[in-house]
């Protein structure tokens, strides 16, 4: 591997979250991922910068799309990818956490990425091991990956995020998505709102940095982004809001309420997308929506990631 | 008649008759036969062994509410043994068991078992409080009756809260006739779910489902009503909330027959100490923010709370060494208690001397223990302690067989050096 001079070293070992990460570092990584668009987007999609590296895909709650964009993008950069998911109803939850993770320690990976059902997960594991460690999501914690693929989204729609007015809508009390947005966002200067029924806002949201609305006519007004959140299943009946239908009705976004936004506004989601739940399909396959450019970008911003925490000017045997 | 002991020159704290000055403690035949300035009128007792403790404070030793042993069914987390142990190196002389061990100590057999097992293993007065309902499992009452004859000290669930009314208003009234006393710790389940710490802005960022006050507060506010209605006597065992705070407030004003008690950890620590999912800071109650210790240490101070605990619970590490909301709930506490309970004397938040009684003097009078007094003719139970001897909490130093303090590594000033039960030292500081 060459010492790659385009970038100044990224100064963590590992990504557990936005938070922590300064506005220099958040440049550093979308940068990194720049350059990977470009390489995805060729014929031959390989490069051999991580060749020898080993990576782990640890899931210990299954999520299809975002394994395979780890996977395939440490597959670009030349790793050896190994997926592993841990089925957690043998085992009593989270009993196996920290076995699994020296287990696997013990075969020596350089980057682990892990997605775990309970917040703090990741971070715990992170203190076992000795590699890199990702975290793909840990409960409604942080999701960083999916925050800096929106970023990457945005930035490229909009040539930068600094200044531009982005609701965020849905289901924000159980989504790390909405929280790693809401850091990065606020970080690179970003106006936030979310918007959503009451009862899917955290207490104290107000003091998180976004202006909550309840109406999505007053939410997205003049709004430069509209990022929609999935709704979890169990919480559509009579849990958290009283139907679908209800929910669709008040929150869901359709071409009459995306009216209200900048008219050139984006429409984001980070998938999977439950149609006529959170949002129409007129919206999410209409001219607005990036959310196939989202899923490109999100093996791009993991290519970034990985070069980035992968560095070889880092000590690779730091903290073994 | 056995020789004497004597403490001279130490400052003596007695709550019991509200004594703090300079004086000697005399002790013979375990009891205290003198304590005060002027003990020493009749001369040191011929052939007394005389403890110089100049500089040293000797005060009752203190009475303990409410500790969660592992004895039965989980010795591995703790023994009677083990927890008197620690006990006695935290300057605690007397120490009440929660009825939540495996079998539930429900029945005048197991009441006996543990009794059996403290006057064979343990060095300090263990006193079992039993479980209100069978099995705790909310429904049928126990003895209460038998179980208060064959020790019993109180009656409590433990852990956990009973969501019948009308259990509760059943279990006031019949322990009412006995004069036993019903402990509880108060958090609606439906309200509280999956929450694993306070609800508010910290919870929020940190992703964890959160506890509202107002899971506290409501079955709080419902037994209060049914102490009211019952005459019963009610203990709030463990409040947290400046909303629990004034409810009793308001209670205790009404001539409500009601007591509150609150742990030391929710007096020296806020939720902000979970900091990055530091397992060993989640606690039932969660850790509340800043304004709620404050009030907490108000309450103490202003008489609304009447008794401070450690709610030592021992877990294992590893069941704490999980993801956070898979951790279990509790901390270890005997050997803390009273120097994390010092800062409040150092800081000037509390005068020590309401600090020596919410520890010793008036959890001795809940439990209707003879204990908590230095006043000639008790029993010499009492610990001489150095205020201000500075020392660091670490986890290999406990004696609990559970290391889930939540004071690893802090600097206390203060220090037990010596306990003593019926004039026997049980403890020595090496």
């Amino acid at each position: 591997m060459t010492h790659d001079p385009d970038f100044p070293v990224y100064p963590h070992r590992h990504l557990l979250g936005i938070a922590g990460l300064t506005p220099f570092d958040i440049d550093l990584l979308l940068n990194r991922a720049e350059r990977a668009v470009a390489l995805s987007r060729q014929t031959d999609k390989k490069s051999s910068v991580l060749r020898g590296r080993t990576q782990i895909n640890l899931f210990f709650e299954a999520s299809t799309r975002t394994q395979s964009s780890f996977e395939l993008a440490g597959k670009r950069l030349g790793a050896d990818v190994m997926n592993m998911s841990v089925a957690s109803s043998s085992v009593k939850k989270g009993e196996t956490l920290i076995d699994t993770a020296m287990t696997l320690n013990a075969m020596r990976p350089d980057a682990l990425v892990v997605r775990h059902a309970s917040a703090g997960a990741v971070a715990l594991l992170a203190q076992k091991v000795g590699c890199a460690v990702v975290n793909a999501g840990d409960g409604a914690h942080e999701h960083p990956t999916q925050a800096l693929l929106d970023a990457l989204t945005i930035r490229r729609a909009k040539g930068t995020i600094g200044g531009l007015t982005v609701a965020i809508c849905g289901d924000v009390l159980h989504s790390r998505v909405a929280r790693s947005n809401i850091i990065l966002l606020n970080a690179m200067g970003a106006h936030v709102r979310v918007v959503a029924p009451s009862t899917l806002l955290p207490s104290g949201i107000g003091k998180m940095g976004v202006t909550p609305f309840h109406s999505m006519a007053d939410g997205l007004k003049d709004a430069d982004v509209v990022m929609m959140l999935r709704l979890q299943r169990e919480r559509m009946a009579g849990a958290s809001v009283p139907s679908v239908r209800e929910y669709f009705r008040y929150f869901g976004l359709d071409a009459a309420k995306l009216k209200l936004a900048k008219p050139d506004a984006l429409v984001m989601h980070p998938g999977p997308m439950n149609r006529g739940v959170e949002i129409a399909s007129e919206v999410a396959d209409g001219p607005q929506s990036m959310i196939q450019e989202q899923v490109e970008m999100g093996v791009a911003v993991r290519m970034g990631v990985l070069e980035a925490l992968l560095d070889p000017r880092k000590n690779p045997e730091a903290g073994r | 008649m056995t020789s004497a002991t004597v403490l001279s020159g130490a400052r003596i704290v007695d709550p019991s008759r509200g004594m703090d000055a300079t004086g000697t403690v005399i002790i013979r035949d375990g009891r205290i036969a003198a304590a005060g300035p002027e003990a020493l009128n009749q001369g040191v007792p011929e052939g007394a062994s005389v403890i110089d403790c100049a500089g040293k404070t000797v005060i009752p030793g203190l009475v303990d509410g409410r500790v969660f042993v592992g004895e039965p069914g989980g010795e591995h987390r703790e023994t009677i043994a083990s927890a008197s142990q620690a006990a006695a190196a935290g300057g605690i002389t007397s120490i009440v068991t929660m009825p939540d061990t495996d079998p539930v100590i429900d029945d005048v057999a197991l009441v006996e078992f543990v009794l059996r097992t403290a006057r064979d293993t343990a060095s300090v007065h263990v006193h079992p409080a039993a479980a209100v309902t069978k099995g705790l499992a909310g429904k049928e009452m126990t003895e209460i009756g038998l179980l208060s004859e064959a020790g019993a000290v109180a009656f409590t669930e433990g852990r956990h809260t009973l969501a019948s009314s009308l259990v509760m208003r059943r279990a006031l009234t019949y322990a009412r006739d006995f004069g036993a006393v019903i402990l509880h710790e108060t958090q609606d389940k439906d309200l509280a779910s999956a929450g694993v710490m306070n609800e508010g802005l910290f919870a929020s960022w940190l992703g964890l489902p959160g506890i509202p006050r107002e899971a506290e507060l409501i079955p709080l506010a419902r037994d209060l009503m049914l102490a009211r209605l019952t005459g019963g006597a009610y203990h709030a065992a463990k409040i947290s909330t400046s909303l629990s705070a004034d409810a009793v407030r308001l209670a205790k004003t009404e001539g409500v027959n009601v007591t509150a008690g609150v742990s030391v950890n929710h007096l020296s620590l806020n939720e902000n100490d979970i900091g990055e999912y530091r397992t060993f800071f989640r606690l039932s109650p969660p850790l509340r923010d800043e304004d709620d210790r404050r009030s907490m240490i108000e309450a103490v101070r202003d008489g609304t709370i009447d008794v401070v605990v450690s709610s030592h619970d021992p877990q294992d590490v590893d069941t704490k060494r999980l993801p956070f909301a898979d951790a279990e709930i509790g901390a270890v506490g005997l050997e803390t208690m009273l120097a994390a309970m010092l800062r409040h004397h150092h800081n000037g938040d509390l005068p020590l001397l309401r600090i020596i009684e919410v520890l010793s003097t008036a959890p001795a009078k809940l439990f209707k223990l003879e204990a908590g007094s230095l006043r000639p003719g008790a029993a010499a139970d009492l610990a001489i302690v150095d205020l201000d001897e500075p020392w660091l909490v670490r986890e290999a130093d406990l004696r609990s067989k559970s290391k889930n303090t939540c004071f690893e590594g802090a600097r206390m000033q203060g220090r037990v050096l010596q306990t003593m039960v019926a004039g026997k030292t049980v403890f020595k500081q090496e």
